[in-house]
């Protein structure tokens, strides 16, 4: 896909993720936003994967151990062709398959559950592993939130990565730089996140816009060139990208958009995909 | 460089301390010795020479704190308060045996002088972050240290704790990471090779010193110039040996806990008396 | 073979080993204890399947997750204390609630891990594993049933924890005659006035116990229950229905393990008076285990009197 399509398919990614929170009176926009760029890199340009065989044994995996983020996979999912675009209006809702949180169990090409913070590194470690012992070479990415590498668990994992030089795994970091409670530097400062990665022995490839395709795409091109360790990219994103009023908001982390909110983001977003 | 009087005192009593290990080996057949023995010339550093206790007064409220994450060191603990006069000798002869007060990991409702019951891995800087901030919420001077063991460092609880330390810069904490290169299943970084360790600390906010750990020189030049920066913690690496002192079981993995034979035991009691009597011809030389 | 005694962790090390031949996808994780959790015995004959994880329990059960999504079947290995009770979150979330195909290999459970004391004397672990929806909890008796329990745990799709202790007990199955299915209990002695209910090391002395009994005029009946989840209702309820009298007996909390499986399956469909015995609402200490066991009251002739007492 050329910059242009990736651009619209974001675009379209972010109505989509709006409109499933709007649907569901609840749920997690502003990372949702922040990692939409990514997410629709992954897959529309970057990830073998099928949407017609979503189980393919040999297909890359993607574990979102920012679980909260699972409207943005869910768009993803949806607009890659592995379920119905409609069934977004259903997140959160009860008895729909589109769970708060990602569900393997339930939802096609989810790879991995997640939600609980800190985890979903671990069994991207594992699938990653996995792949090594059994001789396989798919790749295993997993997008981490900036406050979530406060988690102990996100540096066992990244020690065991390291130590056993995991070049199949590519742990993406979404720094957008806020977490709940605020700034993740009055929260609990995880910085310098790239010292840190670079100390646990991973190579660190560091991306001023997060949100830009060809910083991306640059990024990505560096990653699957690195040899005999794992990559931690770590981007600078903005959280609530693309709807104004959300945009390097913590308290749009997790809450829906009221009847005048969703119009208005909708028309942004209408406007920016014309653009 | 520090005094000599004042080195050839500490050599001395880590050498009495390690007597003590013995002692109790003895009295249990069995113990942790390895790490017990590679961290004994810090722990003995610290409570001869550095901290404000009182073995009179275990409780005392502006003590300096001690504690030991990876409490399967214990013995050491155990060794330096019975030499400091915690408790009477005699306990160290109930190592092993069914409410000794002086049980496998340390119980702060047994004895006293125990600031923390550790044993589970990873708990120790947590805590030791606890007792520094409250400090700092007192207003009080006090310093906590705390010994970690490099096999411990995986445990993610470390790294939530070294986060939070240098967010609170806690520069009245003293982390000694007891870099015998060696844990239960064999060399560290076999099982999970978690250098750098100081990269990983600085990264994370921490001032770094490193040391050799059984060399009380260097300990006392690291201890005397604390905090190594101001309104940073303190990380002092120290490489060590483990089982440090038992001239057979030095640097091998097998003592990290050991079933002692009578004949093993019988010669590292006696080469501990010649050191203890020569350490002590040397430091009545210096007199 | 009389007086024969084995720890069941080294009947998991020994059956890890057999199986990693039959079966070429069983992976074993371990958390810097394979020597204590005798997964070392498997490291020995499969070097490459056996994965260190360094001492980082909540990591290592999430990278078993990992590779039980790729269809590998990943024993994860440590002291119970570290399984279920450190890495209990992440079993819960990342392999329970997923229902993966992971097995938990949990030994050092209970206080006869002995002179380490309370910090590693895991009395909690059935309670808190029992809980999880899905997750099958086993705890065998002796070294052939343990054997036995592995592979079943493997062939079954779906969590398991395994519970093994570190100290050597009585071998009291017949390797030859063993039939192991989850989910059924055996009974080891019929018996009219009483039932005993045990499970992991605590149904031989229970076998004693019966025995001291009869002795008293007592005839008990001894069942061994070996898998806490799913529990063997169908038998509980006949042996209860027959006896009217039954006493659990695990090396374990008094809460939430067997005795609280029994009583809450007796209570709604067989409600009889029952007594439960295992580790009182406290924690353990150092000493040597044999002592332990008498102290906290779980061996043959501590059962024997407060049975009589009960009956």
């Amino acid at each position: 896909m050329n910059k242009e399509m990736l651009q619209k398919t974001a675009n379209q990614i972010r109505k989509d993720i709006v409109t499933a929170v709007y649907s569901a009176k609840s749920g997690h926009p502003g990372g949702s936003l922040s990692a939409a760029d990514v997410m629709t890199y992954l897959y529309f340009e970057e990830m073998n994967v099928d949407p017609k065989n979503p189980d393919k044994a040999d297909r890359d995996r993607f574990v979102l151990s920012k679980g909260h983020n699972a409207p943005a996979l869910y768009s993803c999912l949806a607009e890659k062709g592995y379920f119905p675009v409609e069934d977004l209006k259903t997140l959160r809702h009860t008895g729909s398959y589109l769970q708060g949180h990602p569900d393997m169990k339930h939802i096609p090409g989810v790879d991995m559950t997640s939600g609980s913070l800190g985890q979903g590194i671990s069994a991207a470690v594992g699938m990653a592993l996995s792949a090594k012992l059994f001789n396989e070479d798919y790749r295993v990415f997993t997008l981490l939130g900036d406050g979530e590498i406060q988690e102990g668990q996100v540096w066992e994992a990244a020690m065991f990565a390291g130590a056993k030089k995991l070049d199949n795994l590519i742990v993406i970091v979404d720094n957008n730089g806020l977490q709940i409670d605020g700034k993740i530097d009055d929260v609990c400062s995880p910085y310098p996140i790239i010292d840190k990665f670079a100390a646990f022995n991973f190579k660190v490839i560091a991306v001023e816009d997060g949100n830009d395709f060809d910083q991306l795409d640059k990024a990505f091109n560096e990653a699957r060139l690195t040899d005999g360790q794992p990559v931690a990219i770590v981007m600078k994103t903005v959280k609530g990208k693309g709807v104004s009023f959300m945009e390097d908001q913590a308290g749009w982390h997790g809450k829906a958009p009221n009847d005048d909110e969703y119009k208005q983001a909708m028309e942004e977003l209408e406007k920016a995909g014309e653009a | 460089m520090a005094d000599k009087k004042r080195v050839a005192n500490l050599k001395l009593q880590a050498a009495k301390c390690r007597q003590n290990v013995l002692r109790m080996v003895r009295a249990g057949g069995h113990g942790h010795v390895g790490g017990a023995l590679s961290s004994l010339d810090i722990v003995t550093a610290l409570y001869f020479d550095k901290m404000n206790v009182d073995p009179e007064n275990p409780k005392m409220e502006d003590r300096d704190r001690f504690l030991l994450s990876a409490g399967h060191k214990c013995l050491a603990q155990y060794a330096v308060l019975a030499e400091k006069g915690f408790f009477d000798k005699e306990v160290l002869d109930t190592y092993g045996k069914l409410a000794a007060k002086i049980p496998g990991h340390p119980d702060m409702h047994k004895l006293p002088g125990v600031e923390a019951n550790t044993g589970a891995l990873g708990h120790g800087m947590s805590i030791a972050n606890g007792m520094a901030m409250a400090g700092k919420l007192d207003g009080k001077d006090y310093k906590v240290y705390a010994i970690t063991g490099d096999g411990e460092l995986p445990e993610g609880s470390n790294w939530e704790a070294a986060v939070a330390a240098a967010k609170f810069g806690l520069d009245n904490l003293v982390v000694f990471v007891d870099n015998n290169g060696l844990q239960i299943s064999g060399d560290v970084t076999k099982v999970m090779d978690m250098r750098p360790i100081d990269e990983k600390f600085k990264a994370f906010g921490w001032a770094v010193k490193y040391i050799d750990g059984n060399d009380m020189n260097q300990i006392l030049d690291a201890l005397d110039s604390i905090p190594e920066e101001k309104g940073k913690p303190t990380m002092i690496l120290c490489d060590t040996v483990k089982a440090k002192g038992l001239s057979f079981g030095e640097n091998k993995a097998g003592f990290h806990f050991w079933n002692a034979t009578e004949e093993l035991l019988d010669q590292a009691e006696k080469e501990m008396a010649e050191l203890v009597s020569k350490l002590e011809k040397e430091k009545e030389e210096l007199v | 073979m009389a007086g024969k005694k084995i720890a069941t962790r080294e009947s998991y090390g020994n059956a890890l080993k057999e199986l990693g031949e039959k079966y070429q996808d069983l992976v074993v994780l371990d958390a810097d204890l394979a020597g204590a959790t005798k997964t070392s015995t498997f490291q020995k004959a499969f070097p490459d399947r056996h994965i260190d994880c360094g001492i980082a329990e909540g990591n290592m059960m999430g990278i078993a997750a990992g590779i039980a999504t790729t269809g590998k079947v990943p024993f994860a290995s440590t002291f119970a204390m570290f399984a279920a009770g450190r890495a209990f979150e992440q079993i819960r979330n990342s392999i329970g609630y997923p229902h993966l195909n992971v097995k938990i290999g949990a030994t050092h459970a209970g206080i006869s891990v002995g002179e380490d004391g309370a910090t590693h004397q895991c009395n909690e672990d059935i309670a808190l594993m029992r809980v999880i929806p899905g997750m099958t909890v086993i705890c065998p008796a002796d070294d052939v049933e343990a054997k036995a329990a592995v592979e079943a745990a493997y062939l079954h799709d779906g969590p398991v924890y395994l519970r093994f202790g570190r100290l050597a007990v009585p071998v009291i199955n017949d390797e030859e005659s063993y039939h192991f299915e989850i989910g059924k209990g055996i009974t080891l002695k019929e018996g009219k006035d009483v039932t005993l209910v045990a499970t992991g090391l605590c149904v031989s002395e229970a076998l004693e116990a019966a025995l001291m009994l009869e002795k008293e005029g007592i005839d008990a009946e001894v069942i061994n229950i070996h898998t806490i989840k799913p529990i063997d209702e169908e038998l509980l309820v006949a042996s209860a229905g027959k006896t009217g009298k039954v006493v659990t007996i695990e090396e374990h909390s008094v809460l939430g393990g067997l005795g609280g499986a029994v009583s809450e399956v007796l209570g709604t469909k067989c409600p009889v008076p029952t007594l439960r015995i295992g580790i009182e609402d406290t924690f353990g200490e150092s000493g040597p285990a044999a002592e332990l066991i008498k102290k906290y009251g779980i061996d043959a002739e501590s059962i024997c009197r407060k049975v009589k007492e009960f009956v």
